[in-house]
């Protein structure tokens, strides 16, 4: 008899095989956490329900189990290789295992070469993520399974982490998308980046088996991966006890059970956690903490026969939607605060009808609405204004202090900061996709561990060791915790601990302040997450100051809302608002329509909101087209423009043949260098079309890293569609310098754009069966180029001459400076444009590549919907002096943006906004600078993060509010 | 405190006053045995040098307190490190200096020194100056690397190489546990007594004391069981900093494996050919090319002398750098040469082909050029010796040594199962 321990993340399984190898007794629980105990209790159960298990060799396996089976003498067997032990067993013949569990992902390649993959640190689309999403829609799992069997239509989400495809779906929800589309959606997100993350250039191919929790309950998460594998793969009996199975056919000792049982009890971690102070020293500091806070107060007064104005106020925000009715004299007389589930019209709806219930009489003199659902609330209601969200915590937080210096706000999915000077909004910091440790953080890890929020957020205020978790992602976090309660931590100390760390990552991640200068003394917080007393503490304690938090500090967004509709009619006579009243209410229609917009290159899936009376509300929108049929208008967007010079690089026959470019990362600007250059030989040179989302899937299995940035993650994808036509040549050399702009120190590429081909020529096999030319080029030495060129051309090529390549290069550092002067003459002319209007202009800097229209997500277009003007760094970079920088300033696109920052720094009417690529190691360096840069001479600084999906509703968030700091929304 | 000077951009420069006034100069630690050997060469030269090698959570928490938390992993940990020494109280800030490696390729560690500056002026230490240790990039009026001090540095780095090679040759199998760690410390007192005098860095006394250390070390009593054979590959911090790896060394030890950590004087060679490979590739100045070949080829003669003398006692010696520069020719092209660049790869290939094909690809979390020669060559690695078991792990602040530790087990899984398979 065998016996084999699973101890997962999330739960424990338990198997006896009896001497067949025939499972005779399993068990599968959640253990909460509470790992020891549950072990003991198992053991003690199958004691006594398995006759002869005394005499049982016995192992135990799974990642939250190495420390406990070392100190029990209980031999360990690693999680993935009990799989396959178990797979070989029972199911000869298996080719590949995909098992999903808690918070792994793998896939085992067991036929043809061994190999077995894990997700690495930073790889989501595992049962945590499923499990948060179902939170998100507020569904049962099991519904969630049932949902996506309905679905009509997927998105695309990001699987990379929950919280990154939280900013995904929570759009999607607010637009009105239906939740079985989402639901399969997920499923689809959780497929692609297991096998985009995992095969890692690997066919997955013959017998699939499915192993773990989520594949054996999810019948439709199976499905799923059949359709992308394009095969029909098998959930065994017993899928959930692989583990436990390989663990007991791995053992070799038997156990005196209760001594294992004792020691499983006694086992206490080293006990030796980082940790923090505690967060109060005794109850007397409480007690004073609370009264302190307890002075910002905002009045209350029945709306029941209220007489007087009133003015409503509402915040559709990400996860939770809060409404407030204030009096003429700001007193609260109604709010409501209320979990989003997924479709904010439902909840607005039935908000307004309990006011006009409560008092039918109610006179309306003004009403606005913030947040994500901002637009299709203003739209279903006819609501009054529309403000973006941090106009409207500036004015709540002015209320309670009108000298406020810096307002922090932390929400279920946000967190934004803005520091205030001579009374506007000056600088503005919002959470990244990868560093969101909010308020559905703590939610999470609560219900994870059993508790409401407010019991667990309470337990933390006396612990005595609150444990140092750091500020990272959630997902890390998971396992920081358990290492935590494996050395000893108690709840208590977590709870306080997790308060810290989201304390900690909104300070050291998102606003990156060391000191409590920074920000200033002048301290108002608010969002919902401050109402957690312990996060409150521990941002006082970790900052040094004391700040304020109101008792509406959950509400503050729409409290704002409905001061700023009060100010805004505030000198007229007898102001109405225009928000639906209770007939309309009861005549209330709203249908939903999902479509593909298909007017241009992004191919926006447009959400068409129909309300009562045909009134029509589009979301998911770049531009205003769909809505004006008009194409916008190009001629105040470089963006636009430097698409259409590149694809003026158009193929000419020629008699040498045709040589393939692959459209990514550098070659955004130097194809007109290549294009002239080979043409010139007598070579038909085609490139590759700019990315889409088919582009990307195309290469998306060949990708070794999954942790290198989007652009370079697309270039596979270009290969593929470059092989897919055929050609026999492909052209993509490595190069480690660019040109020497003298504008730094020296003229690196980055490491990826420099050497990526070398990735390519390693991961790809279909370039194996073409000319795949990638010589390590200089053209940084205009006079040694031609030769070095010639040598490394002739190879495939013999009957090249160096008085060909010579006269060739000649025109293509020719064609390459005539590409600079055509764009720098029609930026010049934006500039001049704008400058003559009026209009402001934003210099949206980056890298070449960020022309791509799958890399920017339209964030051009959107920008210049604005109406302000949009030219890139490299139109402004030339018209700086070189200047010391405070860092080494070695990388020759690096380099335009310092002198892009510089320059804008002395022009009134341009603001700054840099894109950056997630996952972009060397803009770590770069972001810091060009905000010092630029703040060195009071200028704001905007950065957008995007990656393979982007939030496009943050990055409105932040043009908004850039633009209203500037006076100019 | 001597007075503060700056060059024409405002950066504080070390000056000669401050080296006469005793400055302590703070540098971080990497790998241990390399390090203290070496500390006394600078000692020699009269600069008071201090490796730093303290450890636990609040290293990373200061870092990350000052740095970017999106900037490499060897940064945050370097940084935190000097700055938590600095606030520490142990050091008179006001006589205390900090020194930092910086290579001036194109990775992002070349920027390191001024992300500490950055830092420094963050912490309140702006009068705390920052030292290059670099060739040719930024000049200190009071320090100067001079060819007698590089000459006494790359001394110390054979005989770090060589002790930490001997030792993992050793230390697994001795008889009488704790042997091989007590020759290594014998031989460091001895060698850094030497080099505070200014002796033992001369080709001819290097040769004299390798035989001697090899011979000291095939003394010790073995019993050669097999045992699974790891090699470590990495960015050069992670793959030996124990603050930066977790204690991966020990780890495996503890594992009961065999472990195999390829030197830093390839690192050295790679770094010089560099120069050389950039002027075959696109071309530049000969009489650079003239200066890089002599530098070059001293540092295989003194490869030579590592790989004769370990030989001669009947240990494995390491690749020799000409030769694993070959074997990498299919992989990688000799232009990709930030970071760590091909040698990574190489370093890989190496350890498969000479037994250790078992395999820990250490690199900070989101490393640059590690997704080219790390994670991006490990499928042609393979395709090319099947045999190579390999698992690539990041480091970074957040990664949860648990699971770190899991993924290596599973490599180790499979590594065992192959030995066994061997042993039947």
């Amino acid at each position: 008899m065998k016996l084999g321990l699973d101890i997962g993340s999330t739960t424990i399984k338990c198997a006896v095989l009896d001497d067949n190898n025939k499972l005779i007794y399993s068990t599968y629980q959640r253990h909460y956490s509470q790992i020891t105990e549950k072990i003991g209790e198992i053991l003690s159960t199958v004691k006594n329900e398995v006759d002869g298990v005394e005499n049982a060799t016995v192992a135990l396996s799974g990642s939250a189990g190495m420390g406990v089976a070392e100190s029990c003498g209980i031999d360990f067997v690693q999680e993935v290789y009990a799989t396959r032990v178990a797979a070989n067993t029972f199911i000869p013949g298996t080719d590949v295992v995909i098992e999903l569990g808690g918070e792994d992902a793998k896939i085992l390649f067991l036929s043809g070469g061994l190999e077995v993959r894990m997700n690495g640190t930073c790889a989501g689309g595992t049962g945590a993520f499923i499990d948060q999403m179902a939170t998100l829609l507020n569904v049962p799992l099991e519904e969630l399974d049932e949902l996506a069997k309905k679905h009509e239509k997927t998105y695309t989400i990001a699987s990379r982490c929950g919280v990154f495809a939280k900013t995904d779906i929570q759009p999607l929800l607010n637009q009105g998308a239906r939740k079985a589309d989402i639901a399969e959606s997920i499923f689809n997100a959780v497929v692609s980046q297991t096998v985009a993350g995992l095969a890692q250039g690997r066919e997955i191919e013959g017998q699939v088996v499915y192993l773990g929790g989520p594949l054996t309950f999810m019948s439709e998460l199976r499905n799923c991966f059949d359709k992308t594998l394009k095969t029909k793969g098998i959930c065994p009996e017993n899928s959930l006890y692989y583990v436990a199975c390989g663990a007991a056919l791995c053992s070799s000792k038997t156990i005196d059970f209760d001594e294992v049982i004792g020691k499983v009890k006694n086992y206490k971690g080293a006990g030796n956690f980082a940790f923090n102070p505690p967060l109060f020293e005794n109850e007397e500091e409480y007690n004073k903490f609370i009264e302190r806070h307890n002075k910002a107060y905002v009045e209350t007064k029945e709306l029941k026969g209220y007489k007087g104005r009133a003015y409503i106020g509402m915040d559709s925000g990400s996860t939770t939607v809060k409404a407030v009715v204030l009096s003429e004299n700001c007193e609260l007389l109604y709010s409501k605060y209320m979990q989003s589930k997924g479709n904010p019209v439902e909840l607005i709806k039935s908000f307004l009808e309990e006011v006009y219930e409560i008092n039918p009489e109610l006179d309306v003199a003004s009403s606005a609405v913030t947040g994500y659902g901002e637009d299709i609330i203003k739209n279903a209601f006819s609501v009054d204004y529309g403000i973006v969200e941090t106009i409207a915590h500036f004015t709540a937080a002015k209320h309670f202090m009108p000298d406020v210096q810096f307002v922090i706000d932390i929400g279920g999915q946000d967190i934004k900061c803005f520091k205030i000077h001579n009374g506007t909004i000056d600088n503005l910091f919002l959470n990244e996709a990868c560093s969101s440790g909010c308020g559905s953080f703590l939610q999470t890890f609560a219900n994870a561990l059993g508790y409401s929020i407010e019991d667990f957020a309470n337990k933390g205020i006396f612990a005595k060791h609150p444990v140092d978790l750091g500020s990272r992602c959630t997902v890390f976090m998971n396992s920081s915790v358990k290492q935590a309660q494996k050395d000893g931590a108690t709840i208590e100390d977590i709870s306080a601990g997790l308060s810290l760390s989201v304390v900690k990552n909104a300070l050291y991640k998102v606003i990156r302040a060391t000191s409590p200068d920074e920000l200033g003394r002048r301290v108002v917080v608010q969002g919902g997450t401050f109402l957690n007393n312990a996060v409150l503490r521990a941002f006082e304690q970790e900052m040094g100051v004391e700040v304020v938090r109101s008792n509406i500090a959950g509400l503050m967004g729409a409290y704002g809302a409905a001061l700023y509709s009060m100010e805004k009619v505030k000198d007229r006579e007898n102001p109405r608002s225009s928000i639906a009243d209770k007939a309309y209410l009861d005549n209330f229609v709203h249908t939903i329509k999902v479509t593909n917009c298909g007017l241009c290159n992004n191919n926006c899936r447009l959400t068409i909101n129909t309300f009562s009376g045909g009134k029509k509300f589009i979301a998911g929108n770049r531009c205003e087209r769909p809505i004006t049929k008009k194409a916008p208008k190009n001629d105040r967007n470089i963006f636009s423009y430097k698409l259409e010079l590149l694809s003026q690089y158009k193929p000419v026959e020629g008699r040498r043949g045709t040589i393939g470019i692959p459209m990514g990362l550098n070659m955004y600007e130097l194809l007109p260098f290549w294009w002239r250059f080979f043409t010139e030989l007598g070579f038909k040179v085609l490139h590759s079309p700019y990315s889409n989302r088919k582009i990307y899937q195309k290469g998306q299995q060949t990708i070794p890293s999954d942790t290198v940035c989007f652009p370079a993650k697309l270039m596979h994808g270009h290969i593929k569609w470059l092989l897919d036509e055929g050609i026999e040549n492909i052209f993509y050399p490595c190069m480690s310098y660019n040109f020497d702009e003298g504008l730094g120190d020296n003229h690196y590429n980055c490491p990826v754009v420099a050497y990526y081909p070398e990735v390519i020529k390693n991961n790809m096999k279909g370039i194996r069966d073409i000319n795949f030319i990638m010589p390590y080029l200089g053209i940084h030495r205009p006079k040694d180029f031609p030769k070095k060129a010639l040598e490394s051309l002739q190879r495939y090529f013999p009957n090249l001459t160096l008085g060909e390549v010579k006269a060739a290069s000649k025109a293509a550092y020719k064609e390459y400076e005539n590409y600079f002067s055509r764009l720098r003459i029609r930026g010049d002319e934006i500039i001049n444009e704008a400058e003559q209007n009026g209009r402001e202009i934003i210099v949206l800097s980056g890298r070449p590549y960020h022309i791509d229209p799958e890399i920017n997500h339209g964030i051009d277009k959107l920008i210049s919907g604005f109406n302000v003007s949009v030219v890139s760094e490299d139109v402004v970079s030339a018209r700086a002096p070189e200047f010391h920088t405070a860092v080494l300033n070695q990388w020759t696109y690096h380099a335009r943006l310092y002198a892009a920052a510089n320059y804008v720094s002395t022009r009134d009417n341009m603001q700054l906004v840099q894109l950056v690529s997630f996952g972009c190691g060397v803009d770590a360096i770069t972001t810091d600078e060009v905000r010092e840069i630029l703040e060195r001479n009071n200028k704001i600084y905007t950065q957008i993060k995007i990656d393979e999906i982007t939030n496009l509703g943050a990055v409105k968030i932040r043009i908004r509010s850039l633009l209203s700091a500037i006076g100019r929304e | 405190m001597a007075e503060l000077k700056y060059d024409k951009n405002g950066r504080l420069l070390f000056t000669k006053e401050m080296k006469d006034e005793g400055y302590t100069i703070l540098a971080p630690s990497m790998a241990p045995i390399h390090f203290n050997i070496v500390r006394n060469v600078f000692v020699h030269s009269g600069y008071k040098v201090e490796f730093v090698d303290t450890a636990g959570p609040e290293i990373a928490q200061t870092g990350l307190k000052y740095v970017h938390n999106d900037t490499c992993y060897p940064a945050l940990l370097v940084i935190g490190q000097l700055i938590h020494a600095l606030q520490s109280g142990k050091y008179d800030v006001n006589k205390t200096a900090l020194m930092i490696t910086q290579t001036g390729g194109g990775c992002r560690a070349s920027n390191y020194i001024f992300l500490l500056r950055k830092a420094l002026k963050k912490a309140g230490f702006e009068q705390v100056p920052v030292i290059s240790l670099s060739i040719g990039m930024e000049k200190n009026p009071g320090f100067h690397l001079t060819v007698p001090l590089i000459r006494r540095v790359l001394a110390g780095l054979v005989y770090g190489d060589v002790l930490m090679l001997l030792s993992n040759q050793t230390k697994p199998y001795e008889v009488n546990k704790g042997e091989s760690m007590s020759l290594v410390n014998e031989w460091t007192k001895r060698l850094t007594d030497e080099f505070a005098k200014g002796d033992s860095y001369r080709p001819k006394e290097i040769e004299e004391y390798l035989d001697k250390i090899c011979e000291s070390f095939a003394q010790i009593e073995v019993r050669k069981t097999p045992k699974v054979k790891v090699g470590v590959v990495g960015e050069i911090y992670v793959k030996y900093a124990r603050l930066g790896n977790n204690d991966l060394e020990k780890f495996l030890a503890d594992q009961d494996c065999e472990v195999n950590l390829p030197g830093i004087m390839g690192f050295a060679l790679f770094k010089v050919d560099n120069r050389l490979e950039d002027i075959k590739l696109y071309g530049g100045s000969k009489a650079k090319f003239q200066v890089c070949s002599v530098l070059f080829n001293y540092l295989e003669k003194l490869e030579g002398m590592i790989i004769k003398y370990t030989k001669k006692y009947g240990f494995t010696p390491p690749g020799e750098y000409a030769h694993i520069k070959k074997l990498v020719k299919p992989v990688i092209g000799y232009g990709s040469k930030m970071g760590e660049g091909w040698l990574l790869t190489a370093e890989m290939l190496e350890l498969a082909e000479s037994g250790y094909e078992n395999i820990v690809c250490a690199q900070p979390f989101g490393c640059l050029p590690n997704h080219i020669n790390g994670k991006g060559a490990v499928r042609k690695i393979k395709e090319l010796n099947p045999k190579a078991n390999i698992v690539t792990i990041d480091y970074d602040p957040g990664a949860p040594k648990v699971n770190q530790e899991n993924r290596i087990k599973l490599m180790l899984a499979v590594g065992k199962e192959e030995l066994e398979k061997q042993n039947k």
